[in-house]
């Protein structure tokens, strides 16, 4: 009994330091998963290594880009017993592994430096873009607080979900209780209609190096749509890789909200590779359902670096997925502009909305093509 | 209802998993083992056609548990998921007290009106007042936001309460199986109350072992060929690669043609079986053909 006391003991004391190793890796092994090991570990074979590999699996990881870390943190803390030669190898393999740079949070190995530079050049950002749009320190205020103001106004569509309205299908259920109160005789139909949703909405920024000058407007546009509507709205930077930062600007302050995703973007003003990026988004998000149906908003000035066939592909791509492509491009704002780049050309085909995006205004317009898209 | 005993370890479930002509892998038995033993609902993402939903029904017939489909969409509500009154029988009903004169009061003739015979059991209910039994919610990543909370709900604590009856409560909770495609994040809080497990397309002896399994009237030769065929397509960056289903089907269609192994041309004729875009046809047809399909 004493035994199986001791025992029980330092399975616990082990799993709360396998736990802690794999939150230092970036897993998120709340007490209540790490609950949850614990009993699964009981149902299993606490002494065989392959048990508690999957018991830790299965409670602690909650999405596919976990298992990598996870697998990092078995090897670690239980040295390099991980049966992790039992993931297939090949494609999928492969595939996982082209796909954890565009997370956020990746691991540390590369964390850094990166980090640091985006912040760097965040902070920078802000600089240039008052270079460009000339203003003063107050006037960059000011226009802060007009870009937290801008609420762009998410786009209806219809839905199965049903509301009670003087017109529209009978609602049987309570056409029948209000009959019941007549005493069986049904006097009057009650009706109910589907009830508008807002559209999807998904913006790509370019935050590559010739698109510097706008992105933290840009952002912060972003982070406006993001606030009006967080479930409906996603926002994702493009440059030469592709980088979600929803969450981040889920932050209910403006410049916080900025900061956290100058960190999660490891490519700012880098070059672009819109062509690829926009694969690599189609590929993940928005074949699967993100861009389905909804309004996809592509910030841009269309320089790209790779050839622009694969970006007019991809465009062509997103607009048999997507309810609306919007293209939103700055320099469109300069008197003479002629959208002949390479990317643009290639691009502009695909595209219903061309607007520009150089000053409040043109975003006061943009949040209305939207609204109306 | 008397419960069959469970297998007694994940080996065990395999091998009755494996006689259903279903062929996990370790992480896969460990997960449903799990799942059955820790009555937590299983959570299985991976891309569409790995076999998830194939699961659940495999796990039905191993546990000789009824079981219960659920199929998301966007809009998804309660009285579809859960239950409904049948507005219909309940008129009738009302219409023939009313004939028949019966001096009801107006309470007691509405108690009767709100009957469980009355009452039509929709996937949810039914996998409840049927437990034990699979309780399978596929493509949970389809339901909206609103239709997870109510989710997390009824399976935190397996019960159902219906303001005119009473509540309804699962002597065993049902083995729940969720599949996503990852279309969309689905909440974090859901994730917590299961057990996740990603599933990954299987290994070419795996995926030949299943081919010959599902369809015996295929040659073993085929059988590799397929796989091995499918595996080199799922290396191609496609937009949709090929899942074990495509797999199947591809094998039944070359069977069908008669034919006995795999060559470059059956292979072109065919290919409408695997892949399902047309892009992705053209990235095919524009690579060596007989690089992919050729030889043994």
């Amino acid at each position: 009994m004493a035994a199986e006391e001791g025992q029980r003991r330092d399975v616990v004391t082990t799993v709360l330091g396998f736990a802690r190793t794999l939150r230092h890796a970036g897993v998120d092994a709340s007490p209540d998963r790490v609950e949850a090991m614990l009993a699964a570990v009981a149902h299993l074979d606490v002494l065989d290594a392959t048990a508690v590999y999957w018991s830790g699996r299965l409670t602690l990881c909650a999405s596919p880009d976990d298992l990598d870390r996870y697998d990092a943190g078995f090897a670690a803390y239980f040295g390099g017993e991980a049966p992790r030669a039992r993931r297939p190898s090949g494609a999928e393999e492969q595939r996982v592994a082209q796909s954890a740079p565009l997370q956020t949070g990746e691991g540390s190995q590369e964390g850094g430096e990166p980090t640091e530079l985006a912040t760097q050049a965040s902070g920078e950002e802000v600089l240039r873009h008052r270079d460009v749009a000339e203003l003063t320190v107050a006037e960059r205020d000011q226009l802060r607080r007009l870009f937290a103001l801008l609420v762009p106004a998410s786009p209806m569509r219809a839905s199965r979900r049903r509301s009670p309205s003087a017109h529209g299908s009978i609602h049987q259920a309570r056409t029948v209780r209000r009959a019941l109160r007549d005493g069986g005789e049904i006097t009057r139909l009650v009706h109910h209609r589907a009830r508008p949703r807002p559209r999807r909405v998904v913006l790509l920024i370019d935050v590559s190096g010739s698109m510097s000058p706008y992105a933290d407007a840009l952002l912060r546009f972003a982070h406006a749509a993001v606030r009006a509507r967080p479930a409906s709205t996603e926002v994702f930077t493009i440059g030469t890789r592709l980088t979600r930062v929803t969450r981040e600007l889920r932050l209910r302050d403006p410049d916080k909200a900025l900061a956290a995703s100058g960190s999660a973007i490891p490519d700012w003003s880098g070059g672009t590779r819109i062509g690829e990026v926009l694969k690599a988004f189609l590929d993940r998000w928005g074949q699967r359902g993100t861009a389905r149906g909804a309004v996809v908003v592509v910030c841009s000035d269309g320089w790209e670096r790779g050839g622009p066939e694969l970006l007019g592909e991809q465009m062509a791509r997103l607009a048999r997925l997507a309810h609306a492509v919007v293209w939103v491009n700055p320099h469109k704002g300069r008197a003479g502009y002629e959208p002949l780049t390479g990317g643009m050309v290639a691009a502009l085909p695909s595209i219903d909305c061309f607007v520009a995006g150089h000053s409040l205004a043109a975003f006061e317009e943009l949040a209305g093509v939207i609204t109306r898209a | 209802m008397t419960e069959p005993t469970l297998p007694a370890d994940p080996a065990a479930l395999a091998a009755a998993l494996e006689s259903t002509g279903y062929l996990p892998d370790e992480g896969l038995a460990t997960a449903a083992y799990l799942a059955l033993v820790m009555h937590r609902p299983l959570f299985l993402e991976g891309e569409a056609g790995v076999g998830k939903t194939a699961l659940a029904r495999a796990l039905a017939e191993v546990t000789k548990r009824p079981i219960y489909r659920l199929q998301c969409y966007e809009g998804l509500e309660a009285s579809h998921a859960l239950y409904d009154w049948d507005f219909g029988r309940q008129l009738l009903h009302l219409r023939a007290a009313e004939a028949a004169g019966a001096a009801e009061r107006a309470e007691e003739l509405e108690a009767s009106l709100y009957d469980r015979r009355f009452l039509l059991a929709r996937p949810l209910l039914q996998a409840l007042e049927d437990s034990p039994s699979v309780l399978l919610i596929d493509e949970v990543d389809r339901a909206d936001d609103e239709f997870e909370a109510f989710l997390l709900e009824v399976l935190s604590d397996f019960t159902i309460s219906i303001p005119e009856l009473g509540t309804v409560r699962a002597q065993t909770p049902p083995l729940v199986v969720l599949t996503s495609n990852r279309t969309r994040e689905v909440h974090d809080a859901l994730k917590r109350r299961c057990l996740y497990h990603w599933l990954e397309h299987p290994d070419f002896e795996r995926e030949v072992a299943i081919l010959r399994r599902r369809l015996p009237d295929v040659t073993e030769e085929l059988a590799r060929q397929v796989a091995r065929a499918t595996a080199r397509l799922r290396e191609l960056d496609l937009l949709k690669p090929p899942g074990v289903a495509e797999a199947m089907d591809w094998a039944t269609a070359l069977h069908a043609l008669g034919a006995r192994e795999l060559d470059p041309d059956t292979a072109a004729r065919t290919l409408g079986a695997v892949l399902k875009y047309r892009e992705d046809t053209d990235r095919v047809h524009a690579l060596a053909r007989g690089a992919l399909f050729g030889g043994g």
